[in-house]
């Protein structure tokens, strides 16, 4: 590349990392003004029902609830900033430590997930476009439909009754990190990433087809034909290329959807991820912990969508170089 | 006219589904020689073309007949043998290159893959080959231009990068499918002097589809002319233009708006000022590679339009023409000047004032399909200005005065139950044009209107605009790219370049002694009237 093309790119780069950051900034603000929004005292309820007005007035020096609420902001700003979230109102952990915990469960779910979504909606969304109106679409529209259709646990609860309790191949639930053993990792994700990636995919098939019969009735589609090209350079080349730029959209709706909103999954599969976490602190009245996870979920959201904006600019020169 | 034709078609049929849509056309091309295909929009002229050569395809469409390439038979044949054909014997060049050109791709990837693909060049050779093309089909700079991407080229330019693309190969044959519909006159000049060098260069022979008889006699040796799927006249382009056999050429002939023919006479010296227009500037905040910057769209631009009076704007896209209806309209903001409509002050009213003024000033739009909402009756679009500015008192008087709307633009009452999709082009056109009058207004301001509109719909259209000028008086702001139409129409023409108002004139002056070169070259880029 020229130093012409790669300036451009780079001033986009920098724009979106400017407009991420600015974002990230309302997050916090809203994050924040979470703990003093909720009805009643969050450390009258974090302490349940018998304390003493010493412990009381201890946990809300120790949580800075007692200073002036810029003090505060500030602070819980600077202490973002560092990776210091605060502490778990329950068993007094770093908030910092438990989102860490928690993380490589999520990132691997919704990761493999994302991967068997693609898997499943690339080759099925291209061949439905292709053979548009023609019993092959007709069927891959109908399996995608109930695949939109059904509750993602119910398929959950299918996988297990099928690979882990008549087959036994699987095991049904539990996570083990991957740097701990690798074939137990991936024995383990496989059933919830399977279930995740099988919803998603469903969605993600249908618009792979619509981009697909878009671009495939384009002006340049023709032209391409009317040079006598090969199908497969018409369709890799000319239609591909041209039908990633929506595609990349949804996967990126889809893989943030994985990281945060999967609850029900992972419940049905004991999978320590963040959105159980949330959950769970939710249930506990945990407020620190559900502000470090809400902050968490929207920084992931922020990162795909900084990622998404800048593989659109390397699809795309009208967004790289205007 | 040696040997045998390079294209040969013989009875060739189509049908989707039980509509037959090409009924049984024959033709031939001969080497050398361009052959003009004709029609109105429906004719079948791009289906009958496009199967002949085997481009054609849909579900459910069915193609017989004959039409060989050199001894090739093309109706019927095999993937393979098409793919062999196109881009290597055969090339196309379509209507809009805006559209044909694929947006992530360099021009030098779009150059060379014809080349490899029928020639088996390697990447070396095929990027000689794309320069060659490049220079061949008259691109400065192609070296810089190879590595440039569709967005960074004009119109015209696209267009000469999908004739590169075209003759990449030396084909026998070239299928232009109305190849300058979308392009300014003066570069449609351009393209159709570059598309004749080529074709003395190399021999090809030629078809060229158009809806415009003026392109059509510039280019072409041979005419077929099109109407519902039929070739109605076949002759020399001699013949067509003037010694019309059959009814439709004739009409059509007769419909084609043409440069100092027909001329309003001048409105009355004493007749009131409407509109008057001073010193307006218009910018807009535009992104480019090299950062934002500010285009002056519309710079110092004032003209008046009288009672009874068209004033027609014409000019090149890109020019300030719509941006100037924009202004008027409050559809761009005006960062100076002054306008005036009888004696209020347009740009600083507002509330009741500005709803007075929006209600004395309507517009007609381009597209009439898209000017009218898909889920609202005749009777409703056209009523929606007279209820919303308070001029019907109840449904009986809204009925009455919408079948007076229809009736002044020549549509049966009847049309007021029907919904736009049960209408054709120039019939929305006629509603857009009823729903403008709804509230009497002072002026109305066309913008493009008769542009997407048939020849022969588009001259009933005009002729009914004049029409209804005479017998209201309303006053018009005419806005238009074609020249000859807007001559047609206007009393007073003001040709407007790069945002400003080049030249301004009585219609006939303006064309008999034009005063600048831009003028001058307008014209000159004019097809004429008949071949040469």
């Amino acid at each position: 590349m020229t130093m012409t093309a790669r300036t451009p790119t780079l001033r986009f780069v920098a724009s979106r990392l400017l407009y991420t950051a600015v974002v990230l900034l309302g997050v916090l603000v809203v994050v924040f003004a979470l703990i003093h929004l909720v009805p009643g005292d969050p450390v009258r309820i974090a302490l349940g029902t018998r304390y003493s007005p010493e412990t009381y007035q201890a946990l809300r020096h120790a949580s800075g609830l007692d200073r002036p609420i810029a003090a505060q902001f500030l602070s819980y700003l600077g202490g973002a900033v560092t990776g210091d979230l605060g502490v778990s109102f329950r068993n007094g952990q770093p908030v910092t430590l438990i989102l860490l915990d928690r993380l490589p469960a999520t990132l691997s779910l919704a990761g493999v997930g994302v991967v068997i979504a693609l898997v499943i909606a690339l080759p099925l969304g291209t061949l439905a476009a292709l053979r548009e109106g023609r019993a092959v679409d007709g069927a891959i529209r109908v399996v995608s439909q109930f695949g939109v259709s059904v509750p993602d646990f119910w398929i959950g609860m299918l996988l297990i009754t099928l690979f882990s309790a008549v087959l036994g191949l699987l095991p049904s639930s539990g996570y083990v990190p991957i740097v701990e053993d690798p074939v137990q990792w991936l024995r383990r994700v496989t059933l919830p990433a399977l279930t995740i990636g099988l919803v998603a995919g469903s969605i993600m098939t249908r618009y792979v087809r619509a981009a697909v019969i878009d671009v495939a009735s384009s002006g340049y589609v023709r032209t391409a034909e009317s040079k006598g090209l090969g199908r497969a350079v018409v369709v890799g080349r000319h239609i591909g290329r041209n039908a990633l730029v929506p595609v990349l959209t949804i996967t990126g709706i889809q893989l943030a959807t994985m990281l945060g909103g999967v609850i029900v999954v992972e419940v049905v599969f004991a999978w320590p991820g963040l959105g159980r976490l949330m959950y769970d602190s939710v249930a506990s009245r945990d407020y620190p912990v559900i502000q470090g996870a809400v902050l968490m979920i929207a920084a992931l959201f922020l990162a795909i969508n900084l990622i998404v904006d800048i593989l659109y600019s390397v699809i795309d020169p009208r967004i790289r170089l205007s | 006219m040696t040997g045998r034709p390079v294209l040969s078609v013989r009875d060739l049929r189509v049908s989707i589904g039980s509509r037959p849509i090409v009924r049984g056309i024959s033709f031939d091309v001969d080497a050398g020689e361009t052959v003009g295909v004709v029609g109105e929009s429906g004719s079948g002229k791009s289906m009958t073309v496009l199967s002949a050569t085997g481009l054609f395809r849909a579900a459910g469409a069915q193609v017989t007949g004959s039409s060989a390439l050199l001894g090739t038979e093309l109706v019927g044949a095999s993937r393979r043998t098409l793919r062999a054909v196109h881009g290597d014997r055969v090339g196309f060049v379509f209507q809009d290159p805006a559209t044909s050109l694929n947006p992530l791709l360099t021009i030098e990837q779009q150059l060379v893959e014809g080349p490899r693909t029928h020639r088996g060049l390697t990447p070396r050779a095929a990027r000689r080959r794309a320069l060659e093309l490049l220079e061949a089909v008259g691109i400065r700079e192609p070296e810089r231009r190879l590595a440039a991407y569709p967005h960074q080229l004009s119109g015209g330019q696209k267009q000469r990068v999908m004739i590169a693309i075209a003759i990449a190969c030396d084909p026998t044959l070239l299928v232009a499918d109305e190849p300058t519909t979308a392009l300014d006159v003066t570069t449609q000049a351009q393209i159709i002097d570059l598309v004749a060098a080529t074709q003395e260069r190399t021999g090809m022979a030629v078809v060229w589809i158009s809806h415009d008889l003026g392109v059509i006699g510039q280019v072409a040796d041979r005419v077929s002319v099109l109407q519902h799927g039929e070739a109605v006249e076949q002759a020399g382009v001699h013949e067509v233009f003037d010694a019309p056999r059959h009814e439709y050429t004739r009409t059509l002939l007769a419909a084609r708006p043409v440069l100092g023919r027909d001329q309003r006479r001048p409105i009355a010296p004493d007749a009131d000022r409407v509109l008057s227009v001073a010193d307006l500037d218009v910018r807009f905040r535009v992104a480019s590679p090299g950062g934002r910057h500010t285009v002056r769209a519309v710079s110092g631009v004032s003209f008046e339009v009288r009672r009874g009076e068209t004033l027609g704007i014409v000019g090149e896209s890109g020019s300030g023409k719509s941006t100037v209806a924009n202004a008027l309209t409050g559809l761009a903001r005006v960062n100076a000047g002054r306008v005036t409509l009888r004696d209020a002050d347009v740009l600083a009213a507002t509330g009741a004032r500005a709803r007075g003024i929006r209600r004395s000033l309507a517009m007609v739009f381009q597209d009439p399909f898209s000017a009218l909402d898909p889920r609202m009756r005749v009777e409703a679009a056209i009523a929606e200005p007279l209820v919303e500015h308070r001029l019907v008192a109840d449904g009986a008087a809204r009925t009455r005065r919408v079948r007076e709307l229809l009736e002044l633009v020549a549509l049966p009452a009847e049309f007021a139950a029907r919904y736009p999709h049960e209408l054709s082009g120039g019939q929305r056109q006629r509603v857009c044009i009823a729903r403008a009058l709804a509230c009497e207004p002072e002026l109305v301001i066309f913008d493009e209107s008769t542009a997407s509109l048939d020849v022969s719909i588009q001259a009933r259209v005009i002729e009914l605009l004049i029409e209804l000028q005479e017998r209201l008086g309303t006053a018009y702001l005419f806005i238009g790219h074609d020249l000859a139409v807007v001559e047609r129409m206007s009393h007073r023409i003001a040709v407007m370049r790069n945002g400003e108002i080049v030249e301004s004139a009585p219609s006939a002056e303006l064309y008999r002694s034009p005063r600048t070169d831009y003028t001058r070259r307008l014209i000159a880029a004019i097809p004429p009237e008949r071949p040469a």
